[in-house]
């Protein structure tokens, strides 16, 4: 069974390496509807793409950033909070994007795998395509580390400081977009935001430092993506929940881990 | 941008600044010169922040133009500024952001009085702690114009008064200009060479023992702040009544 697995586990170990760093920013910079919004936006990407007969990675990874520059001209708006401009665009391109597709009804597109994600028929180009974006993704976020981080902790600073803060948001929106677009066909629509926030989340607990933060989040979200695909074959389960279920359970034992020390109080 | 002579830092020229159709700032000019202390002050809403920010070029103003002296450098140290609970990171960290030697950051740090808080995580910080670490790490910069937006926010009476004779201290030491929003004149009277009273224009400027008793200031601030700064300055140009209200002194009143 494991040389089934052996490009699932691969795809999976590479993803995550790129989505909990990615999955840190998220959580410092609150944008985990933003995840959401652009990970529905991408189900109106496939129906488009299917409508325009072009490859649907493309048409995934234009739809997020299409998504991505929305949100970013609707902060402007005040009039109504950012939460509700987020569920509003998010929960309504969910819906034209279920009625599209479902009126599409096209013999290449499968519902559930693009809500619940579809690891394990993945091709060797799959593969090939994670790895580049993982290894892109990584320079990236090395190359403009510090910028980020301090952009992150405080934009007015970093701009007194010298840092090109729009550069540095669009840079880090656009990694996002592309990194949700591509990751949706591994663990689909549903759950993306899931797996990239949940180990950064973990990590929070137990980190004293943004590297250290960023870096084990990586290594958490690889372990459960592991163990969760190798549980959800033996449990004839679908491997996207199995994954994120267990970035969750090691989630609440290493909060349970840590509360200990204070309930003895 | 035209360089300004070396006297001027910046020189605002008819500043205009519109959010909407809101005016936020109207018209205001007047210029930052080397080595001095210029205090803001004005009532909630005034726009105090927004034209610290327009100093510092955070923000670019509707109208009008700002003049900088050529390769200025500036340290600012925001209003408020939380680091977001979510991210974990100690202050040495914090303070490597800034691009700046590890050997000038421990000597600002030092200088404001901080040095033990070094490995500590920024989020264990009291309200004072944290302004002195935002101040340490704007003048490791070795900023020739300082600004601080409200350096007083969330610390207690004492730690006011120390952290002013800070400000104060910092400008002998580095020689540099500073820029800052309060809103209480007499804290500050005594380190400010000038105050500027903003209630959107420039309500009034200049000495602050002289805007103390200007008509405008006096409109804003209502006169029990004229008996706090009294108290402070020991300008004995009026008495007071058992009320504690001011009356104005007799013709012949001999002591100053």
């Amino acid at each position: 069974m494991i040389e089934l697995l052996i490009y699932p586990l691969l795809i999976g170990v590479f993803l995550t390496l790129i989505t909990g760093p990615l999955g840190t920013f998220m959580i410092w910079k609150r944008m985990a509807f933003f995840g959401d919004t652009v990970a529905h936006g991408a189900l109106l990407g496939v129906a488009f793409g299917v409508l325009l007969s072009i490859n649907l990675t493309v048409a995934i990874v234009i739809s997020a950033i299409l998504s991505a520059i929305a949100l970013a001209a609707l902060r402007f708006n005040r009039t109504l909070p950012t939460d509700t401009l987020l569920g509003l665009i998010s929960h309504g391109s969910l819906a034209l994007g279920l009625m599209a597709l479902g009126l599409l009804a096209n013999q290449r597109i499968n519902l559930v795998s693009l809500l619940l994600g579809d690891i394990l028929t993945v091709s060797g180009e799959d593969l090939l395509l994670i790895v580049a974006l993982t290894l892109v993704g990584l320079l990236v976020l090395a190359t403009y580390w510090r910028p980020l981080l301090m952009c992150t902790i405080d934009e007015d600073l970093a701009k007194v400081e010298g840092h090109n803060t729009r550069k540095l948001n669009v840079i880090l929106t656009v990694l996002m977009a592309v990194t949700i677009a591509i990751a949706v066909k591994i663990v689909g629509v549903l759950l993306i935001t899931a797996l990239m926030i949940i180990p950064a989340a973990t990590s929070r607990l137990v980190s004293k430092s943004p590297e250290a933060m960023a870096l084990i989040a990586a290594l958490l979200g690889a372990t459960a993506s592991c163990v969760g695909l190798i549980g959800s074959g033996f449990m004839a389960v679908p491997a996207g929940p199995a994954i994120v279920s267990t970035s969750l359970l090691i989630f609440l034992l290493v909060l349970s881990f840590q509360q200990k020390p204070h309930s003895q109080h | 941008m035209k360089e300004v002579g070396d006297a001027k830092l910046v020189s605002l020229n008819d500043l205009s600044l519109y959010a909407g159709p809101r005016q936020i700032l109207e018209r205001i000019s007047f210029e930052v010169r080397a080595n001095e202390i210029i205090t803001i002050i004005g009532p909630n809403g005034a726009g105090k922040s927004s034209l610290v920010k327009l100093i510092a070029g955070l923000t670019e103003p509707s109208s009008g133009h700002i003049q900088r002296k050529s390769g200025l450098i500036y340290g600012y140290v925001p209003q408020n500024l939380r680091v977001d609970q979510s991210i974990p990171i100690k202050v040495s960290r914090f303070l490597s952001l800034a691009n700046v030697s590890k050997a000038s950051l421990t000597k600002a740090l030092t200088q404001v009085g901080a040095n033990h808080l070094w490995s500590n995580q920024i989020h264990t910080l009291s309200g004072g702690e944290l302004q002195r670490v935002l101040i340490a790490r704007a003048i490791a910069r070795q900023p020739q114009l300082l600004i601080l937006d409200e350096p007083l926010q969330g610390v207690d009476v004492t730690g006011q008064t120390e952290l002013y004779r800070l400000i104060s201290d910092i400008r002998t030491e580095l020689g540099c200009s500073i820029v800052m929003v309060s809103h209480d004149l007499h804290l500050v009277m005594a380190q400010t060479d000038h105050v500027i009273c903003l209630n959107q224009h420039i309500c009034c400027a200049g000495k602050p023992e002289n805007v103390s008793q200007h008509p405008e200031y006096l409109k804003l601030f209502g006169q029990q702040s004229v008996q706090d700064i009294a108290v402070y300055t020991h300008h004995h140009d009026h008495h007071h009544d058992l009320k504690g209200d001011v009356t104005a002194c007799s013709e012949d009143c001999q002591h100053d």
